[in-house]
């Protein structure tokens, strides 16, 4: 048994809704994910969990909701220590959890998903009922949804607020969101910050997790940082800075500020006209008139995601053959050609998924160097892998751009994340490439790592680089972007120089509005 | 932020000594169940050793059964390292032999520096083909090539049965004997030990183990095979048409599965005899105990030829029946792929990792 400690009352006598007392927790293998954090969220509050991937922010959560037990720790909720053995009786205490991934099913109705878990023990299912109790919440929560329509139609907003109501049906007071502004347009994401302030007025108490500065200052009342396993602080929003807050995420003091000088544009190296990719019965997957790469230039293409995007990177980078349109590099009508004839005419890829195309995980670092290069001196010669020459070339690279790895014999798969995608920029730049195509390059890294790779990136540019940058995370786009482009429906919607356009206007266009609706 | 890196010397090691732990405990369960039918395992296997290793004879026969099985092995390996199912290794074996069979019985009036070498090339072209048309099937159509070799496998019976019996007018085929005609010397593989039947296709086949690890480890087109069968998508991402290396990799597997049966008919029998031998299925067990390494697959072709050549000394020594060989394989091949396994799952690596003192 666990020793009982008395929950303490915060101060003002507000109750705590959930408290967590030095939680520790390790997985087999001898990852300590928990290492001792202390959270201690009061009720009606929007309290905000902020921390870097991997920090143990989700751990926390699923022991909280009965997924994990934790090794050792106290829990109070509602001020009663308890132990949830599994989800199920978490909700029966009052908690609900909003996934990152919706854990909703497609081909059921809005109603069928809300009330999935709490149908009851009834043989027939009252739909009529079910629907009209869905709507009444709804209503009642200002929640904008068609009870009847089928989640699968709706957009991801939508359907996000259909796990919010669930979570209301089955009774919970305490309201857990895992990373909920991943995947929403900035209209969606204002729309989630007006339902969880009305939650709160409402003496609703929230739980937002975090790894976006950005968000703590405009949702939450409180918030808890936390780093390697352990709480570094917690602050009133108010009386902190997105500068705190990074420093006690990161352990350091850190730059977040993007910090570049104006671009100066020279030569077009690469140009796309009339580009099409055909889908089925004509709709047209990409459909774009004409997109160009300067020298000396960032080119952010911004847009929520399954606007083309993919599309238009394999058509950039060879991967693809259009179903029509030219791609020229450096003059060169290079359509249709193979992904290493793109390579042979100055174009790098950093690609959007390090684990499936960028890398192969089993495969040591030099050989993972060697990928695009295989055809090259001095990496081959004669049909022969030149493996001295290219383990030097690792192990310089990886010296360069501070790859930490024990050397270049370890697998891919051994590296972090911020490592494996750190050398894979180091390969893409060893070539001295014209055009650097950069996906979602700081997709799943922490601060400290998105830094050095927007560095490198803003390098490249200022050593006359053609840099496209193409991120669903609008803030980085805006960030590192000399010009952009909006894609919508695999059609350029807007083409803009930097600080033309704000935010909202940029939100509203990649939502497929125009602006001057 | 440190992960656990265990050094590469341990790695080898656990490569290494994996499976020869695996095949030692294959070997204690089969004198368990030797125990449990009353038979006496240690006299067992001094018999099978005896069998295998006694005498210039017995080492002989022992690499006569070995020279397939490792032309067999390296043909599975090369494929599954393209991440494809290469279960058609007899049919590409049969279908070689047969060629080989068909040339070296040619009176073609050449000597046997030309007519041996062509019989060899006719067999690796003929494996190639019929190897290459599932890696197409799949390359193309997306037809699975665990289905398609299948069925060229009986596809390749049919034909040469249908060769052998009915064009007999045309080709040196005799259809009393169900073999093509007898090979002519000059395209006869010489006896490399002499007073036995070793004949020099285990010299063939440790020449392609050496060079398959060359072209696999050292090679930019081997490392085009490996990217393919571990990522198709980082194969696309670095221009390697995946579909090629199918192709090709499939064509490698069946040129090698066509030594081997150029082995048996130019060397063990001097003709092809329509009768499959079996190698080709054996020869995916070697691929998998050998873990696809074309140098590890020596010894795991060695170790199957020693079953095979000692299980008749076994019966007849130590009346233990033959069949017993065909347990120890399936144990074998169980021990190993579990040690493989338990490999993955954190908590029982170490259970599997041997300890080494260093």
């Amino acid at each position: 048994m666990q020793p009982m400690s008395t929950p303490v009352l915060a101060s003002g006598n507000i109750p705590f809704a959930v408290q967590m007392h030095d939680i520790v927790k390790r997985f087999p293998g001898g990852v300590v994910a928990n290492d001792g954090i202390t959270l201690d969220v009061r009720q009606g509050e929007i309290h905000a969990l902020l921390g870097e991937n991997g920090a143990g922010k989700s751990t926390l959560m699923n022991i909280l909701f009965g997924i994990h037990a934790a090794d050792r720790g106290n829990i109070f909720v509602n001020g009663r220590q308890t132990a949830f053995r599994g989800p199920r009786e978490a909700v029966d205490a009052g908690l609900g959890m909003v996934h990152q991934h919706f854990m909703l099913i497609p081909r059921f109705t809005v109603t069928e998903n809300v009330i999935l878990g709490s149908e009851g023990d009834a043989v027939v299912l009252d739909r009529e009922d079910a629907s009209r109790r869905v709507r009444e919440l709804a209503h009642q929560y200002k929640l904008d949804v068609d009870p009847d329509a089928k989640l699968g139609d709706l957009p991801v907003g939508t359907q996000q607020r259909v796990e919010i109501l669930r979570a209301l049906y089955q009774g919970s007071r305490v309201l857990i969101l895992d990373e909920p502004t991943a995947l929403l347009t900035p209209q969606e994401v204002e729309d989630l910050y007006g339902v969880l302030n009305r939650l709160k007025e409402d003496g609703g108490t929230i739980i937002f997790i975090t790894h976006k500065l950005r968000e703590i200052a405009a949702i939450s009342d409180r918030v808890t940082v936390i780093r390697r396993g352990t709480t570094v602080g917690t602050r009133n929003t108010a009386e902190t800075t997105p500068a705190e807050l990074a420093e006690l995420m990161v352990g350091r003091e850190v730059n977040f500020k993007v910090d570049k000088t104006a671009g100066s544009p020279g030569e077009t190296v690469l140009t796309g006209e009339n580009l099409v990719v055909n889908g089925h019965h004509g709709h047209k997957h990409l459909d774009i008139d004409h997109i160009e790469l300067h020298r000396g230039e960032i080119l952010g293409v911004c847009g929520v995601e399954g606007n083309g995007q993919s599309w238009l990177v394999e058509v950039l980078s060879g991967i693809r053959n259009p179903d029509g349109g030219t791609v020229m590099l450096r003059g060169k009508d290079v359509t249709g050609a193979n992904p290493n004839t793109f390579r042979d005419h100055g174009l790098s890829y950093i690609p959007e998924d390090r684990h499936n195309r960028g890398l192969v995980l089993d495969f040591p670092l030099w050989e993972n160097v060697l990928l695009g290069n295989a055809w090259h001196e001095p990496f081959t010669s004669g049909g022969r892998i030149n493996r001295a020459a290219t383990r030097q070339i690792t192990t310089g690279i990886m010296q360069e751009f501070d790859v930490r790895a024990p050397g270049p014999d370890v697998t891919a798969r051994t590296l972090s994340g911020g490592n494996q995608q750190k050398l894979i920029i180091a390969r893409e730049l060893y070539r001295d490439p014209d055009v650097l195509l950069a996906i979602q390059p700081t997709r799943g890294l922490d601060v400290g790592a998105i830094e050095f790779v927007h560095r490198q990136i803003i390098n490249a540019r200022d050593k006359g680089k053609a840099v496209l940058v193409l991120s669903f995370d609008l803030d980085e786009v805006l960030d590192l972007s000399d010009r952009l482009v909006v894609l919508y429906g695999g059609r350029i919607v807007g083409n803009f120089r930097a600080g033309e356009i704000s935010r909202t206007e940029l939100g509203l266009l990649m939502g497929g509005r125009a602006i001057h609706e | 932020m440190s992960s656990a890196l265990p050094p590469n010397r341990g790695t080898v090691a656990l490569n290494v000594l994996g499976p020869i732990l695996a095949v030692l405990a294959a070997l204690l369960v089969g004198a368990v169940i030797m125990l449990f039918s009353g038979q006496d395992p240690i006299a067992a296997y001094r018999a099978l050793l005896n069998g295998a290793f006694n005498g210039r004879r017995a080492i002989a026969e022992t690499l006569i059964y070995t020279a397939p099985l490792l032309l067999g092995g390296l043909a599975f390996a090369v494929a599954y390292r393209a991440s494809l199912f290469n279960i058609g290794i007899e049919g590409q074996l049969v279908i070689g032999g047969l060629a080989a069979g068909l040339v070296g019985a040619s009176d073609l009036g050449l000597p046997t520096a030309l007519h041996l070498p062509l019989a060899l090339v006719a067999a690796a072209l003929a494996g190639g083909v019929w190897g290459a048309i599932p890696g197409a099937l799949r390359a193309f159509t997306g037809a699975h090539e665990v289905i398609t070799t299948i069925m060229l496998n009986y596809l390749a019976y049919r034909l040469i049965n249908f060769t052998i019996q009915s064009l007999g007018d045309w080709l040196p085929v005799d259809s009393m004997f169900q073999a093509t005609e007898r090979v002519l010397p000059s395209a006869r593989l010489p006896t490399v030990l002499e007073g036995t039947r070793l004949h020099a296709g285990i010299v063939i086949a440790v020449v392609c183990a050496i060079a398959l690890w060359y072209l696999l480890f050292r090679m930019s087109f081997g490392f085009k095979v490996r990217t393919v069968g571990l990522s198709r998508g980082a194969a696309n991402y670095s221009g390697i048409s995946w579909r090629g290396i199918f192709v090709l990799a499939m064509a490698i597997s069946g040129l090698l599965a066509g030594l081997a049966g150029a082995g048996e008919a130019l060397g063990l029998h001097g003709r092809h005899y329509a009768v499959p031998p079996g190698y080709g299925f054996t020869a995916i067990a070697v691929g998998l105990v050998g873990r696809n390494h074309p140098i590890a697959i020596i010894p795991a072709a060695l170790l199957f030829g020693v079953l095979n050549a000692g299980a008749l000394a076994m019966q007849d020594e130590a009346g233990v029946s033959s069949e017993i060989v065909l347990v120890l394989q399936g144990l074998v091949i169980l021990a190993v792929a579990a040690f493989a396994a338990a490999n993955r799952i954190p908590g029982l690596r170490r259970l599997a990792t041997p300890r080494l003192s260093t």
